[in-house]
């Protein structure tokens, strides 16, 4: 017998990284207000990864950490750090993580208003690359097994019944759902499954599951959409 | 070359039997010189349906095995020319079939026949998968109930992915729907699932509907395929079924509860 409490996994998530040219406190604060105030809920307890690879100077960490948090926002690490800089970092706690392709790709400064004369810009952005999509042009027969790993999956087609189709994306079907659809297979809550007729035995979001008894009602063999809200399956129209 | 036909189903008793036979000795009515192959080994039925079975020496099993060569174990049939039956082992197993062996048969049979109709065994086992994976077309045989829909989508599934036209990329096995059992006053009282029901589910092309029909068990009882019996409802829609299978266009008989005229309805019929 396992004894085990614990597991640990890896995962993806999606973080935002914030770019600064200058990491004086002063200017890094009245930029990110300035950003923040376009969307304060959007950034609400974000958590944040600071980009370091543009900036020359020495940060002090456990200060722009306090900040961070005053601003409600959580910074959880540095990336593009030179190895001096991972070393402060980690004294103040924070993860030093690697850069992402687009982080790199897309240094395009963009100047605020507040401060152009400086040549100081926020650029905030999310890692990783956005989903790609697994399209299968057939039905899907009983038996068959369909699974878009990282990937939204569109069935053009019908999926019959005990037939399953995976994705840890979206899913799309274009034709009957008789089978079963499982969307944000890796534990994202925000996928969805969309089909064009739902007649399914089984959709389930993010492990959140309902059996076809649960979908009998006003969008049984219906264009339907399923989606995850506070921890709950809601149908709604397709359109 | 033949074209290699495959009967099945997934599901067990819904009429491949008699299905292959009928089709099979409708084709060779037609001209065409056909061999019905029984791939059900150790549960040989084909030789029964077509009343042959006193009339087999050597099996599928033993041409491949090298124990005997085809013209020695083919059964030519009695009433039909061009109608040559293959039959089945009822000693051996599953397993006796070797893709190797089956293909080569398949290819000596290819250069004499127009067709081979393959009878495939229920199940999606080494014994169906050996008769469905050389084929170019697929009868695939429904009752209109839940169970054997299912079983269909299945089979359809296996078709699409583990057949040679589908390792080898080639064009997709054609395939063709066979309804049998089907009972009009039943699907009118909603006890069984309609024509249209069973299409929308499989979603393949319709070849034939045949009707619940007693002639269908007096003619398996008697070792005639259904399809001699010209009179009879069932063997009408065999007819049918193998002019739209050569690429006719034929209108779809018996799906609609026959309406009583005023004398049977006086006299009771």
């Amino acid at each position: 017998m396992s004894d085990q409490s614990l597991e640990l996994k890896g995962s993806l998530f999606p973080l935002s990284v914030l770019s600064c040219t200058d990491l004086s406190l002063a200017v890094v604060k009245s930029q990110l207000e300035h950003k923040l105030a376009q969307a304060p809920a959007f950034f609400y307890q974000a958590p944040i990864v600071l980009n370091l690879s543009d900036s020359q100077q020495t940060p002090d960490f456990s200060a722009i950490k306090q900040l961070f948090s005053q601003l409600n926002l959580v910074l959880v690490g540095v990336c593009g750090a030179s190895s001096e800089h991972k070393q402060l970092a980690q004294q103040a706690g924070l993860a030093v993580l690697q850069l992402g392709k687009t982080a790199k790709a897309s240094q395009a400064a963009e100047p605020t208003a507040t401060a152009p004369s400086r040549q100081t810009s926020v650029v905030t952005n999310n890692v990783p690359v956005p989903m790609d999509s697994k399209i299968v042009e057939q039905t899907v027969r009983s038996g068959q097994q369909i699974y878009a790993k990282g990937a939204d999956l569109v069935i053009k087609g019908t999926v019959g019944a005990g037939a399953e189709v995976i994705a840890d994306g979206n899913i799309h079907i274009y034709g009957t759902l008789r089978g079963k659809a499982i969307a944000g297979a890796a534990g994202d809550s925000s996928k969805r499954i969309f089909c064009y007729n739902l007649q399914a035995e089984l959709v389930s979001i993010a492990g959140n599951y309902w059996l076809s008894e649960s979908l009998q009602g006003n969008f049984w063999g219906k264009p339907a959409c399923v989606r995850l809200q506070d921890d709950q399956l809601v149908l709604a129209d397709l359109v | 070359m033949a074209k290699i036909i495959v009967v099945t189903s997934g599901k067990g008793g819904v009429g491949k039997t008699t299905s292959s036979a009928a089709i099979g000795t409708g084709l060779a009515l037609k001209g065409h010189k056909t061999v019905i192959i029984d791939f059900d080994i150790g549960l040989r039925n084909l030789d029964l349906i077509m009343g042959c079975e006193r009339r087999v020496v050597y099996d599928f099993v033993n041409v491949i095995n090298g124990e005997a060569n085809l013209k020695q174990t083919l059964i030519k049939d009695k009433r039909i020319d061009n109608l040559f039956i293959l039959p089945a082992s009822q000693t051996r197993d599953k397993d006796a079939l070797t893709k190797e062996g089956v293909e080569r048969v398949l290819n000596e049979l290819s250069k004499d026949f127009d067709f081979i109709l393959c009878d495939s065994p229920a199940g999606i086992e080494s014994g169906a998968m050996m008769a469905l994976y050389f084929a170019d077309e697929a009868v695939v045989v429904t009752n209109p109930e839940v169970s054997s829909v299912r079983d269909s989508d299945r089979i359809l599934g296996m078709l699409s992915s583990k057949s040679r036209r589908a390792e080898q990329g080639l064009d997709s096995i054609k395939e063709h729907l066979l309804l049998t059992r089907y009972n009009p006053e039943r699907v009118e009282k909603g006890e069984m699932l309609s024509v249209e029901d069973v299409k929308e589910i499989l979603s393949i092309d319709l070849i034939g509907v045949i009707p619940e029909s007693q002639a269908v068990l007096n003619a398996s009882n008697s070792g005639q395929p259904v399809i001699l019996d010209k009179d009879s409802d069932a063997g009408q829609a065999y007819l049918d079924t193998v002019d739209r299978l050569l690429g006719e266009n034929v209108p779809f008989r018996f799906l609609t509860v026959e309406k009583k005229g005023l004398l049977k309805r006086i006299f009771g019929g």
